[in-house]
């Protein structure tokens, strides 16, 4: 056993590189053998190095409700990556394409006959108190007759190392570029450990998001669409993000204030006038898209934006209204979605999830608050959540009123011990939890980058991965061969 | 493209120049201070009114500071970060509009920006500061110049290129003329001559503030006289740091920029910067000491403030 690893505890976990008697897993044993050889100064040498990367690079994310000017963190990185076997990736792969083609699915036919509906597998009143359900668009056909075209799905894995949906991000899923930059300072801090692995590639995700784009344009613009990121702004926490994706697709990234919609067209602002905007990728919430339409007080949209959408003039990537389909509980009916469109069974099960909206579900969740996680519906980013086992006895009752009072909008799920992989934690290794963020592409047919985002929770025992919550990130490696023999 | 990018490389171009150009002058202030004799604390405070003057900041620094010291105006121009002007505020600003168009300049760009914002933000800005101010500026002047120097071989040299040029040519510019006005500031003390020891010595002070001593000296071989250094700064066309060679730079990229013939025009800064640009070329020293040549710099500071307004009228904000 190496230094970096010799007391290292897998404790009474699913741990991603050591087996339950801490024997090494197969596709980890290169790793541990590269490790032992690694003195500690050299591991130190090589976290500076990609520290050092990140922050001239300015990969960081911006932290709310902090004073001073200093609102940049960087994104933490774990050094120790997270190795899938190619057989392990490719089920979770086939997996996420089930998954995707049966949101986009029930996407058409909530704003359009909903038979899901009608044929009693969802209940309509789910769907109409969803909070991000547009009625406006019923009856809207859109181009290409895709909804979601980027799709964030978040899985973990179980005491038995089995992969469950978390959650669907079917918004504006964001991380793909720390997927793509963390690969980059990987290979620079462990070049050879990538050669003799085998490691799949990830960096044409740039160019399959823009096939994607090119592929939705409007007809009139068929031949050479002009595609933009559309961001909130530099002060937006996911900026650096948004800059790196249009750097990365040779596009423009523009704010609202660029924009002009002139006779349901829109234009740009550039030094040589108004020129036409046909493929919008943006990374705005429906909410603030356009204030004549959505929230009035929003200064990040453009006025006429959703109108010109409507005639057909601009595209937009994802399309209006998808938050229907990430709401935690039409979540739930994934599943059930599957068998309706696809008929087929999950390939990747959900977890176990009661909706408070149900008579016997509610009654179990009151009663049993203390050893459940509580999620509202329609948070994200580790928002409004009630981590039962943790939480005090004012908290526990402060969400008991909540859920009494607005049922619909709370779900409950049993607390899932998530798999946990070493991380670095100041003086050694740790085992912490992780969680897999892939990204999924819909355009002419369905693609999705190898790995994706592993997540870590950088504090002892938490559970919760998300940046602004204290947690970090790790290079995410599926492997080409089966376990990255030399 | 878009014009926020315009603006925003424009602004990249003015800030870094105007760092490298505040750092050399207070660098060069310092090291005159050295030679200044019957030093006290009147004759410092005599000696950093001046800068304040010639950089149009003296309110704002009434305002935060009661007492006038020399630490006071190092501070104030150079870590103030209620002062837009400072040498920490430029490069911030630099920074600030480089992450707004970071799709549009290269990462090498951002990387040197980023590393000098870094420096500052981290406090080894200020370390380095108070161990040695020469040190302190001679990097900053270096890094701005490194910046420059890697906008130049790695960006495109197309339309973001040639905001960047636009802002840094019409930022020395007008550097350019308030270091030279700065002379007008300094005053001589009781009993020296105009064009006596004292007086070449601070004209040589302005000469190597735009580090223009060397080819100074080579083309008017060692004779340094009052007009000869004005003559030089103003009119010169081969030095890349003299007024006329910055707004004949200027107007070269702001033809480019519309597709325009040099010496026609299609839209107004590039009448204006033609109008300032002939002056230039067809200045004479005598018609300017005959003006004055403090109005002649307000002037020309003028013009370029004006040729500003109109640019970004043009191009941004139509």
């Amino acid at each position: 056993m190496s230094s970096l690893f010799s007391n290292y505890d897998p404790g009474d976990f699913f741990d991603e590189m050591f087996s339950a008697t801490g024997e090494v897993r197969a596709h980890y044993r290169l790793l541990l053998e590269r490790a032992a050889g690694m003195p500690m100064e050299d591991f130190a040498r090589k976290r500076q190095i990609a520290e050092k990367s990140y922050l001239n690079q300015g990969i960081t994310f911006t932290v709310y409700n902090d004073k001073q000017e200093g609102t940049e963190r960087i994104f933490p990185f774990d050094l120790i990556p997270r190795i899938i076997p190619r057989e392990e990736w490719e089920h979770i792969e086939r997996g996420l394409k089930q998954r995707l083609n049966a949101l986009n699915a029930f996407l058409h036919d909530i704003y359009h006959d909903q038979r899901i509906v009608k044929e009693g597998i969802i209940p309509g009143e789910i769907i109409r108190s969803a909070k991000h359900f547009r009625p406006e668009f019923m009856g809207f056909d859109i181009p290409k007759n895709i909804y979601i075209h980027v799709c964030g799905t978040d899985l973990i894995r179980d005491r038995d190392g089995r992969y469950l949906v978390l959650e669907d991000n079917a918004r504006c899923p964001s991380g793909v570029s720390y997927v793509l930059e963390s690969r980059m300072t990987m290979k620079r801090v462990f070049p050879q450990l990538f050669a003799r692995y085998g490691v799949r590639p990830v960096d044409r995700y740039a160019q399959d998001l823009l096939d994607v784009l090119q592929h939705i344009a409007p007809a009139g613009a068929a031949g050479d669409p002009t595609v933009v990121v559309l961001t909130p702004g530099i002060h937006n926490s996911a900026y650096f993000e948004h800059s790196f994706l249009a750097r990365a697709m040779g596009i423009e990234i523009v704010t609202g204030a660029d924009l002009v919609v002139q006779s349901d067209r829109v234009f740009m602002k550039t030094t040589k006038g108004l020129k036409p905007v046909h493929v919008i990728y943006r990374r705005i919430d429906d909410d603030f898209l356009d204030p004549k339409v959505f929230r009035a007080d929003s200064l990040l949209g453009v006025p006429g934006l959703v109108e010109a959408y409507r005639k057909g003039t601009v595209s937009l990537a994802n399309a209006i209204g998808t938050g229907v389909a990430d709401d935690k509980v039409v979540y739930c009916y994934v599943p059930a979605m599957i068998k309706f469109y696809l008929g087929e069974e999950a390939i990747l099960p959900n977890v176990e999830t009661y909706l408070s909206a149900v008579e016997s579900d509610r009654k179990y969740i009151l009663e049993n608050l203390a050893n459940l996680v509580v999620k509202s519906a329609n948070e994200s980013g580790g928002y409004g959540m009630l981590m039962g086992p943790k939480a005090s006895r004012e908290e526990i009752e402060t969400f008991r009123r909540m859920i009494e009072a607005d049922p619909r909008n709370f779900v409950a799920q049993p607390v899932i011990s998530l798999s946990r992989s070493p991380a670095w934690c100041g003086e050694k290794m740790e085992g912490r939890h992780i969680d897999l963020r892939p990204f999924v592409l819909c355009g002419e047919d369905v693609r999705i980058i190898p790995g994706g985002l592993t997540r870590v929770a950088m504090r002892k025992g938490s559970l919760v991965v998300n940046s602004s919550q204290g947690g970090g990130s790790k290079d995410t490696w599926v492997l080409d061969g089966g376990e990255g023999t030399c | 493209m878009l014009s926020r990018v315009g603006d925003s490389t424009f602004w990249i171009g003015r800030y870094i120049e105007r760092a490298e150009n505040n750092s050399r002058l207070l660098d060069v202030n310092g090291q005159m201070l050295l030679d200044l004799e019957n030093r006290n604390e009147e004759t410092e405070r005599q000696f950093w009114l001046p800068i304040l003057s010639t950089l149009e900041d003296t309110e704002l620094f009434r305002q935060l500071h009661p007492e006038f010291t020399a630490a006071a105006v190092l501070d104030y121009v150079t870590f103030e970060a209620r002062n837009p002007n400072s040498i920490q505020s430029c490069i911030s600003f630099a920074r600030e509009n480089a992450r707004a168009v970071r799709d549009q300049i290269s990462s090498e760009m951002w990387e040197k920006i980023n590393g000098l914002y870094l420096y500052f933000r981290d406090g080894s800005a200020a370390r380095e500061f108070r161990a040695s101010s020469h040190d302190f500026y001679d990097k900053v002047t270096y890094e701005s110049q490194l910046i420059q120097g890697v906008t130049d071989a790695t960006m495109t040299h197309g339309e973001a290129w040639r905001f960047i040029r636009a802002g840094k040519f019409m930022e020395r510019a007008d550097c350019t003329s308030r270091i030279l006005d700065l002379k007008y500031h300094i005053l001589l003390p009781s009993g020296e001559q105009v064009g006596g020891n004292v007086d070449i010595s601070q004209w040589m002070y302005v000469l190597r503030s735009c580090s223009a001593m060397e080819a100074y000296l080579k083309i008017r071989r060692g004779d340094v006289t009052p007009w000869g250094v004005a003559e030089f700064l103003i009119c010169h066309d081969e030095f890349p740091r003299t007024i006329r060679f910055c707004v004949d730079r200027l107007d070269e990229t702001l033809h480019q920029i519309s597709g325009t013939d040099e010496g026609h025009f299609s839209n107004e800064p590039e009448r204006m910067s033609g109008l300032l640009r002939s002056q230039l070329d067809y200045a004479t020293i005598d018609g300017i000491f005959r003006q004055g040549l403090h109005e002649y710099l307000d002037g020309v500071q003028a013009r370029l403030i004006e040729l500003d307004v109109a640019f970004h009228r043009t191009y941004c904000a139509y």
